[in-house]
């Protein structure tokens, strides 16, 4: 490097180390990289800024509704923005969340690789996304949809007038990127790892992207297949969902949650992934019973996949069929409570600190114990008649998405920013934070319970005039939520140049990914270690040490 | 560094930056494309389970749509793709036992020619004979009077029988690409009889996609009950 022209970009590491951010420069080398370090942080970008946008959606619907008769919109534009929330939050930003991003950046250092197995297929799935991404959302921004999230036949095949087709085939794109992703995770996971890393040594999070990237080359390929269906059926007036030719508009249903359940467990085994880390990490303890969360986690992926017709119990599906189904979905409680059983002993008797991804973590527990318990009312038959379509299944899945998955997202962001930066940020300001979206968060939704379990319908622009306080109350929350969010995206940011030098270990924290310099050097290992101990293995490390 | 960098030389050309040996790359792709193999299943799956549930509602009209195909085009394609299968396995075979790179490439040209044969026939003998008859939908569809009241499913059968074989279409095309690629890496002299998986794994492939005509041939040509 010359020192006539010393670019700004090209300053040296202050440490001196190469490390996976400064061994090359230039856009191109992000572009082209092949690094799965490197990939996580290009979906981090990805998803947040889907993120952003299908907040300032959410923002705007909640705008709307502190009138009874619409502060904002009209009723159309409302559907529009809905179903860009929807779309947006789900397809593009909470299915890759935490696996695509901290699953690719830690995966490989967790079980002690140099990368993931297929490292041009992983960039690949990254164009994939970004691909699919942009497509709907220019669509969404152009034209827009009004089928809401779900695309239900017939109004999306043969009467709405909006761009269904180009949103589809958005997702569509954006599902082959998922399926690429579990691909190549379970063959890391498999071929990997380590010597002396066995399956019962591995970290928890390790075990929840592995049931996650199950349910991804699984159940994706049938989302795939019904939006080529619904597609081809819209494209050409031909039909296969359409009642006029003999078609049934409920197997679109069917195949829709035979993928969008399951999906629903991509969301949330991953944040459990992170919370058994982050648990164990800031109780400086032992999980307790590692072998029971393990297997709970594979148990909710393989039950994820015959519990979709809880969807339907109003759609005329046959009563018994609604029984079995009813039955099967109570059983997902089972594998769920036992990580939450197993997370509360792991507490007990621990020596625990609050820094801020603790904080995410037990606010984590809290949501989705209610998110999951409201859930058993619904998956009972006779009361889900009563509450579906209303906004009590609305506050249940947010409690569930955002409550569970995001706060989880949340979590292991700020607790593994240190390792993929290299800084830390300011820790008052992310306890705060966290404070703030627990708060706003609550406000928001827990008045939806109320809002449902009194009668009022999801995804309509007006309201009776009596619902008028709860929904205020709602959107004072979701302002609150909003500013939460808001503040970590700059302090995290700030910190990315201002933070202090982190060290290879800041929080003390058992794992490979903490023996070595943060940021990791790009061959992650200078020599592949050797794993001798169990997971977790926190006996006599009980004092914190603090940088 | 140049410590890392002798590690690497000694191992053969192809060998990826990310493995440690080369049994753990060869492992690892066989495993990536099986994990691939079970998406696919689950893509047709969708398809063949949403044909099952209506040719069980609406049996009449499918054995009457059915009966619009030619099976004569059908017969034929499923002993050329079964004869391109052979062709497959006869190459991965010949680099296995160290045959010299004109047997493989010759088998894998067999194998690709075999495969245009199958989409030539089916491009532009069968669907264009179903375009000049009127039963593409979508594309000049016309419903016949002896159909009667099963006209729309009639319709829709033809809708199953186009979506699939044409989904199926898709992936012989891209397994011509992946022959290609893999005509090109043989007279780079990049398999030996040490490595060569990726023949074997773009075999897996090409036999799958056999398999799914194996099966779409008996449940779209053969239900009509004419034999």
């Amino acid at each position: 490097m010359s020192t006539a022209t010393v670019d700004i970009h090209e300053v040296p590491a202050e440490s001196g180390e190469v490390n996976y951010l400064n061994a090359t420069y230039g856009i191109r080398s992000w572009l082209l990289t092949l690094d799965h370090k490197r990939i996580g942080l290009l979906y981090l970008v990805s998803i947040t800024i889907m993120f952003v946008i299908g907040g300032i959606a959410a923002m705007l619907m909640r705008i709307n509704l502190i009138e009874p008769q619409g502060a904002l919109v009209e009723p159309e534009t409302y559907n529009k923005l809905f179903s860009t929330h929807g779309i947006i939050m789900v397809f593009f930003f909470l299915v890759p969340s935490i696996p695509a991003t901290l699953g690719n950046f830690l995966i490989p250092l967790m079980i002690g690789a140099r990368d993931v197995a297929f490292p041009k297929l992983n960039l690949m799935s990254w164009y994939i996304f970004v691909t699919g991404a942009s497509l709907a959302l220019y669509s969404l921004m152009t034209g827009g949809v009004d089928t809401g999230w779900t695309f239900y036949t017939p109004y999306s095949s043969t009467y709405s007038h909006s761009a269904v087709i180009a949103v589809a085939l958005g997702v569509f794109i954006a599902g082959f990127s998922s399926i690429l992703t579990g691909l190549n995770f379970i063959v890391t996971i498999h071929k990997m790892r380590a010597p002396g890393m066995t399956w019962f040594r591995l970290p928890l999070f390790i075990w929840a992207m592995y049931a996650t990237s199950l349910i991804f080359v699984l159940a994706t390929p049938v989302i795939a297949i019904t939006i080529f269906l619904l597609g081809l059926e819209r494209l050409l007036h031909v039909g296969i969902f359409d009642p006029a030719l003999g078609g049934d508009p409920l197997l679109f249903q069917h195949m829709f949650w035979f993928y969008s359940h399951p999906a629903v467990y991509i969301m949330i085994l991953p944040g459990m992934g992170v919370v058994s880390e982050l648990i164990t990490a800031f109780s400086r303890k032992k999980i307790f019973g590692y072998s029971f969360v393990a297997f709970s986690s594979l148990s909710i992926a393989v039950i994820s996949f015959v519990v979709w017709g809880h969807h339907m119990f109003v759609t005329g599906q046959s009563v018994y069929a609604g029984l079995v189904f009813s039955v099967l979905s109570f059983l997902v409680a089972i594998p769920s409570a036992v990580k939450v059983f197993n997370w509360t002993a792991t507490l007990y008797k621990g020596s625990i600190s609050y820094e801020a991804p603790m904080l995410y973590a037990l606010g984590f527990i809290g949501l989705f114990t209610m998110g999951g318990l409201t859930g058993l009312f619904l998956a009972s038959l006779a009361v889900d008649v009563h509450l579906n379509g209303t906004y009590f299944i609305v506050a249940h899945f947010h409690y569930v998405m955002v409550g569970g998955a995001v706060m989880a997202f949340m979590g292991g962001l700020h607790f593994w920013w240190p390792k993929m930066t290299g800084r830390l940020y300011p820790d008052v300001w992310a306890r705060l934070a966290a404070a703030i979206i627990f708060i706003g968060f609550n406000l928001t939704f827990f008045p939806q319970f109320v809002l449902g379990y009194l009668g009022m319908p999801r995804r309509y622009a007006i309201y009776p005039a009596e619902f008028q306080v709860l929904n205020v109350m709602s959107s004072a929350g979701a302002s609150i939520l909003g500013i939460g969010y808001l503040i970590p995206l700059i302090y995290l940011t700030w910190s990315m140049r201002y933070g202090k030098p982190a060290g290879p270990n800041p929080w003390g924290a058992k794992g490979l990914e903490w023996t070595i310099p943060s940021p990791p050097p790009t061959e992650n290992f200078e020599e592949i270690p050797i794993v001798t101990e169990e997971a977790y293995n926190y006996a006599g490390t009980n004092t914190v040490s603090h940088v | 560094m140049s410590d890392l960098a002798a590690h690497h030389n000694a191992h053969p050309p192809g060998f990826a930056h990310q493995f440690e040996q080369v049994d753990q790359q060869r492992d690892a792709g066989t495993l990536g494309m099986w994990v691939f193999l079970i998406t696919e299943i689950m893509f047709f799956g969708g398809m063949f389970a949403a044909y099952t549930i209506y040719r069980s509602l609406h049996l009449q009209a499918f054995e009457t749509g059915s009966r619009l195909l030619e099976v004569q085009f059908g017969a034929t394609n499923t002993v050329v793709l079964i004869v391109s299968s052979l062709t497959m396995a006869l190459a991965i075979r010949s680099a296995q036992i160290g045959k010299n790179k004109s047997t493989i490439i010759f088998y894998l040209i067999l194998t690709m020619f075999l495969g245009a044969l199958f989409l030539g026939l089916k491009f532009t003998f069968e669907w264009h004979r179903d375009y000049v008859d009127h039963i593409v939908p979508g594309f000049g569809f016309i419903n016949r009077p002896e159909w009667g009241s099963l006209a729309p499913q009639v319709q829709m059968f033809m809708c199953f029988y186009f979506f699939m074989t044409g989904l199926h279409a898709i992936h012989m095309i891209v397994g011509l690409g992946l022959l290609t690629v893999l005509v090109t890496m043989t007279a780079k002299d990049r398999f030996s009889a040490q490595y060569y998986s990726p023949l074997e794994v773009s075999g897996l492939y090409w036999h799958f996609v056999d398999i799914v005509w194996i099966f779409l041939f008996p449940l779209l040509y053969l239900i009509g009950g004419r034999y």
